[in-house]
Parts: structure tokens; sequence; C-alpha cells
């Protein structure tokens, strides 16, 4: 088990294996596929214009070193404005391919959480960076929300609440390694032998 | 008297969807921590089994959604002759924008030309409602939260399939069902639930998949070629040894639902609906006693 405080030392990713338990602590920020597909267009592939240029060293600061989380939460406003997450599991990551490789390579990302596992780009992104894939428990909504205990503040809410980045502090966020910065993955592992396994089963 | 023609339903159907959301029916809850005994011990699969009861216990308790992805509601009413299905459709809409403001659901339908979110659950088209006119003089409904993440590994196979050598009978069947499963690795949320549908054309094939999710999973297929089906998918489906979330282990289906449509002889469509193991279903019926409107869940 090991227990990790944002922003992620070099030597603290590289001491992580797949199948290793880990408990996230700090700030880390929701992105998903409207966030990326934006940081692209607007951060990475072009110069980032001036209307642009305070968000983005917000943005850079935040995930320098630190951890994106694939998650579109259910939130709660109270009545003095501020925000609860009430429910808060990770979605699908692999949507996320096409753009994560250049987004933890811009911002020297440590860390990207999400389910379901990502492909060659990304974990070859991990292993150059170094940074790991933390595999969080999909659909465990309610039980990540009580790990979240602050909501910092939200960016780009025009994307909707789901697609918007929520800045949050977490308390013992808990996680699996399932890709890590050595080049192993456990989806690649589990893909191969279930392949094996359907070959027997179909016998062809 | 009353008749069930000038009931309001919103209320109820508020109380439908929070229950749906925030409450795993026993019949899953009961399947998952059996699952949980036999993952091996201290192994990512047990973890995140028990991670997943652990979850279901405390979204019960504090009344919050089971899973951030609260899906597309998908009703089904079963109405008497004479009520107004236009009616019922409306009280449905304002249930779900209110259940949102009361965030048991996530402001869930996207204008898919700009974007937007209409950040209450309604939309075009959304929530899905089917209806159905029957003999009862009672209202029953049942409701489905289907998330996302295990549509988007939702298939559909047109047999025969050169590639998986699938012909057009049960084994071919069995051998596309196999490879749906295979092909959704732990991306839909496993250990899930498959509903399968035989025949139809696309697009009942489809709807047909998603209902076979609202059978209990302890009910047996009346036609016996097809309750062997289910079973041997079911024990062939978790030895591709997937697990929970794709981590590898014992547990990749929790149940398999089969059920057929007449089809064209042209056309043989095989289609799987996956539903993570957050199969949220929950069913309200609404009956009159003199005056007195009667609501029960399930």
């Amino acid at each position: 088990m090991h227990k990790l405080t944002i922003p992620i030392p070099d030597e603290d990713i590289r001491a992580l294996h797949v199948g290793d338990t880990v408990y996230l602590n700090g700030i880390i920020v929701t992105g998903r596929d409207a966030a990326h597909k934006f940081m692209i267009e607007n951060y990475i592939r072009q110069p980032v214009s001036s209307e642009q240029a305070e968000l983005y060293e917000e943005i850079k600061q935040l995930l320098d070193g630190g951890v994106i989380y694939h998650c579109g939460p259910v939130v709660k406003q109270h009545e003095d404005g501020r925000w609860s997450f009430v429910a808060a599991g990770p979605t699908t990551s692999i949507r996320e391919e096409v753009y994560q490789p250049e987004v933890i390579a811009h911002f020297n990302l440590k860390g990207v959480i999400g389910k379901g596992g990502m492909g060659p780009n990304t974990l070859k992104a991990c292993r150059e960076q170094p940074a790991v894939y933390f595999h969080a428990i999909g659909g465990a909504a309610s039980l990540i929300a009580q790990s979240v205990k602050e909501v910092v503040t939200v960016h780009k809410m025009e994307f909707g609440v789901p697609e918007a980045m929520w800045v949050i502090r977490v308390e013992d966020f808990p996680v699996v390694v399932t890709m890590d910065s050595h080049g192993q993955s456990i989806h690649e592992q589990v893909e191969t032998q279930s392949k094996e396994k359907l070959g027997q089963l179909l016998a062809i | 008297m009353k008749n069930l023609k000038e009931l309001d339903l919103t209320d109820a159907f508020v109380e439908l969807v929070r229950r749906a959301a925030t409450d795993l029916p026993a019949d899953m809850e009961k399947v998952l921590r059996k699952a949980k005994e036999q993952e091996k011990k201290g192994s990512a699969a047990e973890g995140a089994l028990e991670a997943i009861l652990q979850n279901v216990d405390l979204a019960r308790g504090h009344s919050t959604p089971i899973c951030q992805d609260t899906g597309t509601p998908i009703f089904e009413i079963y109405y008497p002759v004479g009520v107004s299905t236009r009616l019922l459709a409306e009280q449905i809409r304002l249930a779900v924008a209110e259940a949102t403001d009361q965030a048991y659901l996530r402001p869930n339908a996207v204008d898919s030309l700009t974007g937007k979110n209409s950040g209450d659950n309604t939309g075009e088209d959304f929530p899905t409602i089917h209806f159905h006119e029957w003999g009862e003089n009672a209202i029953h409904v049942d409701l489905l939260l289907k998330g996302g993440g295990c549509e988007n590994v939702s298939a559909q196979y047109k047999l025969p399939d050169a590639g998986l050598h699938a012909g057009r009978d049960l084994e071919g069947v069995r051998r596309v069902v196999l490879d749906a499963v295979y092909q959704a690795q732990g991306k839909g949320c496993a250990p899930g639930v498959l509903g399968v549908a035989i025949g139809g054309d696309r697009g009942s094939s489809y709807l047909k998949s998603k209902q076979q999710l609202l059978r209990p999973l302890e009910d047996a297929n009346p036609n016996e070629e097809l309750a062997a089906l289910e079973e041997q998918l079911y024990k062939e489906a978790n030895e591709l040894g997937i697990g929970p979330m794709g981590f590898g282990g014992q547990t990749t289906v929790l149940g398999v639902k089969v059920g057929t449509q007449h089809r064209l002889p042209a056309s043989y469509f095989v289609s799987i609906a996956y539903m993570c193991w957050a199969n949220r279903r929950a069913s309200m019926d609404v009956t009159l006693s003199g005056d007195d409107m009667e609501v029960t869940y399930a």
C-alpha cells in the first residue's frame, strides 16, 4: 500500500508497479472528453492566445507533477455558492487515448485516473515521463465522493457539469496502478490471456 | 371517485428514479457478494468487489447515486385503456428534472449538434419512454438506468460472421456473444449482465436486448434451449478470466438473459446489451383503492 501526495516526485512514480494499491492526497483536476479536446486545441497544438493565457497558467500549475481524473461527477451547489461532489466515479479512459500522451508530456502529468485502462501510446508516455495510470473502481461513485474533501473551484462550466474541469482536494483517494512507468499494463496482460481463452472456447 | 386517468404520478416517478439511482436490486447485490467470496483473497479483483459492495451500502444509506453516470433513464410503462400517455410522458419529464435538481441524477442529456447539456435530463427523445397498453386496471412501470460506459461496449452482430465461424444457429449466437464479452474487456464496468436478443431488425433487436436486462437474475428462461444457452454463456464468459474491472479474476459476468424475435428471411441479428455491475432497475405499481392511490415499489 502506497500513500502519495500530489505533486508526486518522479522517484515515487518509478517505485510503483502494476497491482499496487495507492491512496492519493492533494489537489487533482477532472477532465474528460471536452476538456482533453479543448487543451489539445487551445494549449498544446497551437500557441496559447492572450485571452486563454490566465486559465492556461493556472491549469499548468495545477497539473505540473499532478494528476488528471477522467470523471464527470454528480455535484450539489449549496446556498452559499459552494459546490460538493455527491457521486464521482471514473469514466472510461480509452476515449482520451488520442489526446493523453500529449497532455501528459505538455503538463508533466504524473498520473491519470480513470477506468478500463488505456492503449500503447499512453503506456509509452507513462514510461517516458514517467507517469502511471491509476484505475479507480468504476461505478463506486458514492464511495469515491467520500474522499473528495473540497471542491476548490471549477473551470469551463460552459462544457456542462460532467465535462467541466473541477479542481478538487482529495484525501486517501483509493486507486490501483494498472499501467506503470516500466512498460507493464494489466489491461494488455488480461486482453492477451482472455484472447487465448476465447480461441480455445471457439476452437479457432 | 377517482380513476387512474386523473392521477398525477410526478412525485411517484421522482421516488422511482431515486430508488433506481441510489439502491441496487437485491438479486444484484446477492450475486456480487457471492462473487467477492469466490475471488482470490487479497487480489485486485476481490478489492474491486469489496469497494463495489461498500459503495452500494453507502449509496443506499446516504441516498446518493450508486454511480455518477446515472445513464439513460429508460421507462417501460404498462397502462390501461384510456390513460393518456401524453400526460404520463409529461409527468416523467417533470420528474427527471426534479430528480436532477435533487442530485439523484446527473444532468445527462446533451444536444448532439451544439454539445450543450440541457441541465435537467430532458431533451429530444430523452428520457426514453415506451408505452404498452394492457388489460389490468393498474399502471406498472419498469425503469432502467443504462450507463454510457457499458452502452459503448454493447454490440450487434450480423450472422453469418465468417471471422468467428458463426452461422445462423444457437452455436453462432454463442460465438458472437463470447466475442462481445472479450471485446468489452473491463470497459463496461465488469462484472456485467448480458441482455441478448436474437432476430428482429437492427432497431428492434437492440431494444429487445435491453429489455432482457429487466428480467430478475434468478428467473429461468421458459424455453429450454435458451435456458441452456444462458447457462452455458454464463459459465464460458466467466472462463475468459477478464474479472471485475478487467483486473483479471473469476467473475466477468453475473448473468445472461436471452430473448428472441421473428426476423426477416434475409437477416439474422444478434444484439448484446452489456449492463455494468450497477444494474440499476426499479419498478412500481399504481392501483386505486377507493379514492386512495396506492403505489408500491420493487
